[in-house]
């Protein structure tokens, strides 16, 4: 491990691992493998606790902002995780000078956010420091969610067999690339609003009916591929991809070849890759074709026996590639 | 999408592949000199299209990979200065110098900045006229007339705490020099981008000099299939040529424009590559006129010499020699993030390319 932290060991990707398992964990002594929420059995009842920063630039963008992220980010990782979240904390580092109208927006928004995902948030923190101390805003977040008996090994992947089916629930990454295009140094302006939501209703709709939901995972940082990448990984099986059927929007699509992004890579924050059963998986994406969050999810591959602890990409093209974890910040290309 | 999605037609590609593997009578070597192409090539799994009669070789096409240690130890240097703002493209911070990366000099505190354009340096410039900003100009024909037009724009705008380092190159130099150190190739699949820029003719000396075929290909899945299939045709019929599979952007003159800007701004001198040494007229300084924006006239600085890692062979990768397998380095010591050569660190280094897409 590197003597210093780079941005590489926040990117979501392989350092970051890196970064948790080498340092985190080993001093913490966390049980592996490490998922979204912790999932804790205290008196007959089972629960799932989880937290998360947020110190995204800029703060406001289309289709959200820094308290909505929060907020959504924190439901969400319970939601994956095969919990009903319940209840939230918000803890808010404030860089002085900051304008308390801006506050009041983003708690306003955290405040609607709870209301539509039937969260409450409970307990809180706040902190000021100078001027140039930390950039703005940092929020973090805690939740805790409880788990229905049946759904505990979704967080682990314990179930995942071969001939299990990967489902996406939309288009992959509207997020990333609506954060940066509201970044002012971005010579490019486009249409792609971020996809930040809470997907604990969606979710809960389809554990209300399926009890083949093997695992889940949100896509955040490090996009798809690192999911991927964590799936293999955690079950020791192949995957198969098919790159055609993965959801991605024509903006988001040309933006990532002018910028030489892979949509694989990219962040989001209202999606999620379910592998489903293969007996079920039909019956998973007619739920969510059904739900608005879910419109456009699609079956884009499967667990196989093959290539274990590999992903292969069947690439649009027709030929075949391995698909690797995203390594360090991604970098637009140059030439 | 439309224009991406009609050269990424999975009947056409595989069509193409089929014809390539009718039409091979023997084996066939070629290189791409495009950090584009490497990176295309394996993203789209191109091999696995191609039958095992043809090689695919990666040459010195990564403007990143071909950047020589010294000009990362000068930038680096730069960046030691009080009031210095290094500003760069993304790959290059993480490009290993002698002794240390910009990468590292930020993270320790030194004002590295990341940008799209020279463009936005401009825009730097002129917000923090307290700063010097040293640009970092890298890249082949392509580039370098955005960097031209960046240059004329601040002595325009009487820009004075504008600088440019410049490790701008051009294709040919490079090119004769594989051939001449005997490097086994039976063809070029030429750059397109550079190509668009300075016309077809620049590579007519190939196929005049040496009987080499040579096919400017374009970026999508079937244009390179279709350059492969080419290249194969030229071979078989003892026809060498330079043929433009990549008519959509390349003609014959290419871009008079972006021509004229270039040789305004800018006048051949010798460079130092990464893995070849020095080869004289391959690269581009700023002429007398525009000496106020080169930071090496403006403020000089030493730099010691330096070996690399002696296990190191992106010189030898580079040059066509080896693959990326062959090093004893290669997933083990270098990998992405933690990069030994500069071939591992772009996106668009054959090294990255076999590391990301390859089992």
């Amino acid at each position: 491990m590197s003597e210093i932290v780079t941005l590489n060991h926040g990117s979501g990707g392989k350092q970051a691992h890196e970064l948790i398992v080498n340092l985190f964990v080993k001093k913490f002594g966390m049980p592996q493998p490490l998922t979204d929420s912790a999932v804790l059995i205290e008196q007959g009842c089972t629960f799932a606790f989880t937290t998360d920063s947020y110190v995204v630039d800029p703060l406001f963008f289309p289709g959200g902002n820094i308290g909505k992220l929060a907020l959504c980010g924190t439901v969400n990782d319970l939601s994956v995780s095969g919990a009903v979240p319940k209840y939230i904390s918000a803890s808010f580092i404030i860089e002085e000078g900051f304008p308390v109208k801006d506050l009041e927006k983003i708690a306003g928004s955290m405040a609607e956010e709870a209301d539509k995902a039937v969260v409450k948030i409970v307990t809180g923190d706040t902190k000021v420091v100078e001027k140039g101390k930390c950039d703005k805003l940092f929020i973090t977040t805690s939740g805790m969610g409880f788990i229905k008996p049946g759904f505990e090994p979704i967080s682990t992947g314990k179930k995942i067999r071969p001939g299990d089916k990967i489902i996406v629930n939309g288009q992959l990454g509207d997020h990333a690339i609506a954060v940066l295009g509201a970044r002012n140094n971005m010579s490019f302006s486009s249409s792609v609003v971020s996809d930040c939501t809470s997907l604990n209703h969606m979710i809960q709709s389809v554990l209300s009916e399926c009890n083949q939901v093997h695992f889940m995972r949100d896509l955040t940082r490090g996009g798809l591929s690192a999911v991927l990448y964590e799936l293999a990984q955690l079950s020791g099986f192949g995957i198969t991809i098919d790159e055609i059927s993965v959801p991605v929007d024509d903006p988001v699509r040309g933006l990532c070849e002018v910028l030489g992004f892979d949509p694989f890579n990219l962040a989001n924050e209202g999606k999620v890759l379910i592998v489903a059963g293969r007996n079920e998986y039909e019956k998973i994406l007619d739920i969510l074709h059904s739900h608005p969050l879910g419109r456009k999810s699609a079956l884009i591959g499967e667990v196989t026996n093959l290539n274990k602890g590999n992903i292969i990409l069947n690439a649009s093209s027709g030929g075949k590639r391995i698909l690797d974890i995203p390594s360090g910040v991604q970098l637009p290309r140059i030439c | 999408m439309k224009y991406i999605e009609e050269y990424r037609d999975k009947g056409l590609i595989l069509k193409l592949s089929d014809h390539i593997k009718k039409s091979v009578t023997r084996n066939y070597d070629f290189m791409e000199v495009c950090g584009g192409h490497t990176s295309a090539i394996h993203r789209f799994g191109i091999p696995s299209l191609l039958p095992p009669e043809i090689s695919l070789i990666s040459g010195p096409g990564c403007p990143v990979c071909v950047t020589a240690t010294d000009f990362i130890d000068k930038a680096i240097a730069y960046s030691q200065r009080e009031n210095v703002t290094i500003v760069t493209f993304g790959d290059l911070i993480r490009v290993p110098g002698s002794s240390s990366s910009l990468e590292k000099e930020k993270t320790k505190g030194a004002d590295i900045r990341i940008v799209f354009s020279g463009l936005e340096a401009l825009n730097i410039a002129k917000s923090e006229p307290d700063k010097t900003v040293i640009f970092l100009g890298i890249g082949f024909e392509t580039t370098a007339p955005g960097t031209a037009v960046t240059v004329r724009t601040a002595r325009e705008e009487g820009l004075e705490n504008f600088l440019l380092l410049s490790a701008h190159k051009v294709m040919p130099p490079v090119m004769d020099a594989i051939v001449k150190d005997g490097i086994k190739i039976d063809g070029f699949i030429c750059p397109g981008h550079v190509a668009t820029i300075t016309g077809s003719h620049i590579f007519n000396f190939l196929p005049e000099k040496y009987k080499l075929g040579c096919v400017i290909a374009g970026f999508e899945p079937t244009d390179l299939l279709q350059s492969v299939l080419m290249l194969v045709r030229q071979i078989n019929t003892k026809s060498p040529d330079v043929e433009i599979q990549y008519s959509r952007a390349v003609t014959p003159d290419g871009n008079l424009i972006a021509q004229n800007q270039l040789s305004e701004v800018f006048e051949p001198c010798n460079a130092n590559w990464r893995g070849f040494g020095n080869i004289s007229a391959s690269g581009l300084r700023l002429r007398k006129e525009y000496a106020a924006f080169d930071a090496e006239k403006r403020i000089p600085v030493i730099i010691q010499k330096h070996r690399g890692n002696p296990s190191c062979i992106c010189g030898d990768i580079l040059r066509g020699l080896k693959k990326p397998d062959d090093c004893s380095l290669f997933r083990k010591a270098c990998t992405p993030e933690n990069p030994v050569g500069a071939c591992m660190v772009s996106s668009e280094g054959a090294c990255n390319s076999y590391f990301k897409y390859h089992s």
